[in-house]
């Protein structure tokens, strides 16, 4: 680094030049890239914060309104719905896709045939499109004769919740069809991880007696905290952000029954028109997100272990 | 040995039992969604569930085609896949060489705006997007969706991942021989990194395939409208022809499933390597 630093001071004029035109090839190469980039995301991104502290509907003047919009949050009920729906949201798929695909991965690590065609089989609710899934499922969940229904009468319940247009149950659905869908995805993660657990240390577990419990729980849940880890702020982050699926699912009814934060965004911006108002939510957004990843991170080094083996 | 042996026997039957019912679960869905799509509407809801229908109703995948502009959406959604698909690979892969082999000023500041955007929920910025775009009077374009989604800092990052893998000396091999940087990165470095290209490839298309929510707000014509509105669309208007409904599902999917098939290995491989080593 020393001597780079001073061959640097001592370039001579056709050093220096050599120096641009390696500045300007590079740049050459990133340009298209950065000017689409640049354009459509970083400026919108920055322009959102500001936009957070507008009042605007689009077409007429715009107004600077300071904190108002935060302010107003405060006594927005659907807000607060909102709000409390997303949790209830993140808090029942986080854990539970975890565990479902935790479970997929290793049930698809032992030595069977097939692993392929299983693993591609999980995997597929995963690409499949959404608003095809999300119509099926509810057909397949329909209250009065959808299969699920008649099939739970059939085994004796005699009031079957009624999913997706019951109040108390759209919420469940939802993360049910979610689950179904993603768990493919994060269980590839899981494979690939479980995979990378030496051999070695399983043997010398089974040397010491170890069962395959004892073999689960301290070698294999220790040995994945990483990718659990990981996992569990991608999780969180595409959980705070669900749109698509409740969508096409409910359209966040019944009611307000699945009404999340980023549907109350969309219907304030391009239903209502309150662009400024609509950006003060997704800020509110933003702002979770950050917070939980971020402790998410302070917690890492009490319970990842990331073994030198 | 004897216990041993029939606890191993027990052992593979539960698993592989476990397997196909997950497999079953996974898959009902689909094969529900074919069985459905062949029946008369009347029959679809019929309890027992009749797997295989006994009189096919063929025609149901003919008549989807009619009721709306089907093939419109079909063509506008291979339209956009194909461009944005296209441009994604090839704006990425190039910016993606300069972060992962050259040296330039302004690098580290650049790529780290580049990953903190993917940070940065699409909800918090699809707004000032929106305005932006209809300053540009882009709105009900297929030009504003292909702005918005062929730039990405997902794909630079992919590439960028698989790049910085391959050794130095080969390409500075390369540049004693006098190749500049625009002949190594062609000549070397896009076919030695096909699988990260299509990792990229099928990872872009299945997006702007699938697509939903980009599609619901730039486009509002229907002549404009890609395959997801379109379904949504039927399922809104026709709410009460389940089997049409099925058979329209049906056919959106297939193409994605061909693709998926086709190139499984790629997209395992690639969340392997933006999963674990990202």
């Amino acid at each position: 680094m020393a001597t780079m630093h001073l061959s640097l001071k001592a370039t001579s004029p056709s050093k220096r030049r050599r120096e641009l035109s390696k500045n300007l090839v590079a740049y050459s190469f990133i340009l298209p890239n950065l000017l689409g980039f640049a354009i459509f995301t970083l400026v919108p991104m920055v322009f959102s914060l500001a936009l957070a502290l507008m009042s605007w509907d689009g077409a007429n003047q715009v107004s600077w309104v300071g904190l108002e919009n935060f302010k107003n949050l405060l006594d927005d009920s659907t807000f607060k719905i909102a709000l409390k729906n997303t949790f209830w949201y993140v808090g029942g798929t986080v854990p539970l896709t975890m565990i479902c695909s935790l479970g997929l991965a290793v049930l698809l690590n032992q030595p069977i045939r097939g692993r392929n065609i299983f693993r591609t089989i999980y995997f597929f609710p995963y690409v499949a499109s959404l608003v095809a899934v999300a119509v099926v499922w509810n057909m397949l969940f329909f209250p009065s004769a959808g299969p699920v229904n008649e099939f739970l009468r059939a085994i004796g319940v005699e009031n079957p919740p009624r999913w997706s247009a019951s109040v108390d149950w759209a919420m469940p659905t939802v993360i049910l069809a979610s689950i179904w869908r993603n768990m493919g995805y994060y269980m590839i993660i899981y494979l690939a991880a479980l995979q990378g657990i030496p051999r070695i240390l399983y043997e010398a577990a089974e040397i010491d007696g170890a069962s395959a419990w004892q073999k689960f729980r301290y070698v294999t849940v220790p040995m994945l905290t990483p990718a659990t880890f990981f996992i569990s702020i991608m999780l969180t982050i595409t959980s705070f952000k669900v749109f698509d699926l409740i969508m096409v699912m409910t359209n966040g009814g019944p009611g307000r029954a699945t009404n999340v934060l980023v549907i109350h965004t969309y219907n304030t911006a391009f239903r209502q028109f309150k662009f400024g108002y609509s950006s003060a939510i997704a800020m509110v957004l933003f702002v979770l997100v950050m917070v939980i990843t971020i402790v998410q991170f302070y917690m890492e080094r009490r319970w990842v272990e990331y073994s030198q083996v | 040995m004897r216990t041993f042996l029939t606890r191993g026997t027990l052992r593979t039957v539960l698993t592989y039992t476990l397997l196909l019912a997950l497999a079953f679960i996974m898959l009902l869905p689909f094969i529900w969604m074919l069985s459905a799509s062949l029946k008369l509407d009347k029959d679809v809801f019929r309890f027992p569930i009749e797997w295989i229908p006994k009189d096919p109703q063929w025609s149901n995948y003919k008549t989807i085609w009619t009721r709306i502009p089907f093939l419109t959406f079909f063509a506008n959604t291979f339209k956009l896949t194909v461009i944005i698909t296209f441009l994604q690979v090839a704006t990425s892969s190039f910016a993606a060489y300069a972060f992962a082999k050259l040296d330039f000023k302004g690098k580290n500041f650049l790529f780290l705006a580049y990953l903190g955007s993917i940070a940065v929920p699409w909800q918090v910025y699809m707004i000032p997007q929106f305005i932006l775009m209809r300053e540009l009077g882009l709105v009900d374009t297929h030009l504003s969706l292909i702005l918005l989604q062929a730039f990405t800092a997902f794909g630079v990052f992919l590439m960028r991942q698989f790049f910085i893998s391959v050794p130095d000396e080969i390409l500075d091999a390369a540049r004693i021989d006098g190749l500049s940087e625009y002949g190594i990165f062609l000549r070397i470095m896009l076919p030695m990194s096909k699988p990260a290209l299509a990792t990229l490839t099928i990872f872009s298309a299945v997006f702007v395939w699938n697509d939903f929510m980009g599609p619901l707000i730039y486009l509002h014509s229907d002549s404009l409208k890609t395959i997801q509105l379109g379904l949504r669309m039927f399922i809104q208007q026709y709410s009460a022809d389940y089997s049409l409904i099925m058979a329209a599902s049906l056919v959106s999917v297939i193409p994605v499933a061909i693709l998926f098939l086709a190139f499984q290995r790629f997209f395992v491989e690639g969340i392997g390597t933006t999963g674990i080593k990202g």
